[in-house]
């Protein structure tokens, strides 16, 4: 493990370096190209004043607000459309036609329905969500092998015995997967939302990127960028890394 | 088609059991008015080519399906929806993977009621005593082998006391050493418990070595063209020499069904 450790970590610091110097030789003091060290300098300023740290809170407490409601949501409308070929049929389109969607698009009508305010950054965020949850729900519990329904059929299980012992725990796999999508898409929006939609209850990551671009600050620009890349990665892998590790090694999965 | 004459009065009882499936090419008949009486503790293998209706009189029977006419009595009551007084083991096993292997053989047993749980687990660890899985209790499906995964759905089917195993060729993707370890298993099984069996198989062989009697079906319509009364004694190794005479009668007969349908067209 640790000698596998050793390509990606020369690898950085080769990045790293050239980035430096070719900045120095070629664009010294350039205000569109920061340095890898004006950023870790700006990093440790917003770091130290608290800002970064706030920041990042807000965020991923619109995150985590978003995240749950468009999950929730698309959980039960999955689940509903698993469950009737009627609603199905009735909502399927409009579903499919949503997910493509950027979420972006969403911005100007969250802007004048709810105004310059949180529920306007929660709106797209659970519209970003929503729909690709529900699709994966739907497709999971659709694709549960016959087999097992029969099987425990002649048990004597019906009804909701047989959707909480059968369809979700077989559909599990593809549940969590369709909740890390999810996540993926609501980190997303939410981005997009706090880019623009300027509002004064919060000030979140994205509102930190904007602000820097605003006051032509590039590290802080390129600093965000990396803050939301470690977010995002840390988030995948402590939230959902688990999860997979469990369902693998419980069921053998993938090379089990 | 009545039962054998050594053993009990009849318990599922087939009374012109029709079934129409649509196909691509305009409806076809699977089962063509079939008539079987199966006594109690009787062993019976369905044998024919695919096509015959044989799978299907058997999901008939576990009520996952319903016939279009005619009747399926068990101990006099009709049959219309799956139960656990007639428990399915399938081709594959149908194991369920989120599911350890004692919690697998719990799980008709969880839904039967006037138990108390201590009872429950009682009664599947002396099902997966019988099978001879006791120490994997706690393994995962996908940590044993097909065999024992097989040995797992019969220990899960027989748990909750079924009054009729229906199994639906469920030693066809073994390889033949499991195979025959699992004949001699199901015969003993068989022979203690006194339990009232349907089998599906295409394996003309297996069905002489396991049944009382072998009912031949053929296919267009699925109709029972020859039932075969097996009186040789048990327990009965596959290999032995009268098996395999009787297999091949077994064999050339269905051979003679087939050749007559096709002159027939």
């Amino acid at each position: 493990m640790s000698r596998r450790l050793v390509a990606p970590l020369a690898f950085a610091a080769l990045l790293l370096a050239g980035w430096e110097a070719s900045v120095r030789a070629w664009l010294p003091g350039s205000p569109f190209v920061p340095t890898p060290t004006a950023i870790l300098g700006w990093f440790w300023e917003a770091l130290l004043d608290g800002s970064l740290l706030e920041a990042t809170l807000v965020t991923l407490r619109r995150l985590s607000l978003g995240f749950l409601v468009g999950a929730g949501l698309g959980l039960l409308l999955g689940g509903l459309c698993a469950r009737s070929r009627t609603v199905r049929d009735a909502i399927g389109w409009l579903a499919l036609g949503l997910q493509t969607l950027p979420s972006v698009c969403w911005v100007p009508l969250a802007i004048l329905w709810f105004g310059q305010r949180e529920g306007a950054i929660l709106f797209v965020t659970v519209m970003g969500t929503v729909w690709s949850v529900m699709l994966a729900v739907q497709e999971s519990v659709l694709s549960v092998p016959p087999l097992y329904v029969r099987a425990a059929q002649t048990m004597g299980s019906r009804g909701w015995h047989l959707w909480s012992r059968i369809l979700i725990p077989a559909s599990l796999p593809g549940i969590v997967g369709g909740m890390k999508q999810g996540w993926a898409f609501a980190w997303r929006s939410l981005m997009a939302a706090e880019i623009f939609v300027v509002i004064l209850s919060g000030y979140g990551l994205g509102t930190m990127l904007h602000d820097g671009r605003e006051l032509l600050r590039m590290e802080q620009v390129v600093g965000v960028m990396a803050v939301v890349i470690l977010v995002g990665l840390l988030a995948d892998l402590a939230l959902f890394g688990p999860v997979e590790r469990w369902l693998r090694r419980t069921r053998g999965l993938g090379g089990g | 088609m009545t039962p054998h004459a050594e053993t009990g009065p009849v318990q599922l009882a087939l009374r012109g059991v029709t079934k129409r499936f649509r196909g691509a090419s305009g409806p076809v008949t699977a089962l063509d008015s079939v008539d079987l009486d199966v006594g109690h503790g009787e062993f019976i293998c369905l044998v024919g080519p695919s096509g015959c209706g044989k799978s299907t009189l058997l999901n008939l029977v576990a009520g996952l399906d319903e016939a279009d006419e005619g009747s399926i009595l068990l101990d006099g009551e009709p049959v219309r929806t799956p139960g656990r007084d007639r428990m399915v083991m399938f081709q594959q096993d149908a194991l369920f993977p989120w599911l350890n292997v004692l919690e697998n053989v719990l799980f008709g047993l969880r839904l039967k009621p006037n138990l108390r749980d201590a009872e429950r687990v009682e009664v599947a660890r002396h099902y997966l005593d019988i099978v001879g899985l006791a120490d994997k209790e706690l393994a995962r499906p996908h940590e044993l082998s097909g065999g024992m995964r097989q040995r797992v759905a019969l220990a899960r089917a027989l748990a909750p006391n079924p009054r009729v195993l229906l199994m639906d060729e469920p030693f066809s993707a073994l390889d033949a050493l499991t195979r025959d370890l699992l004949y001699g298993d199901i015969q003993r099984i068989f022979t203690q418990r006194k339990k009232t069996i349907l089998l599906v198989t295409h394996n003309i062989r297996e069905a002489v070595c396991l049944g009382d009697r072998v009912v031949l079906l053929s296919p267009n319509p699925g109709k029972i063209r020859q039932v075969f009364d097996i009186r040789l004694p048990r327990p009965r190794r596959i290999n032995h020499p009268d098996l395999a005479e009787l297999a091949g009668e077994v064999t050339s007969a269905l051979a003679s069904h087939l050749g007559g349908h096709e002159a027939a067209i």
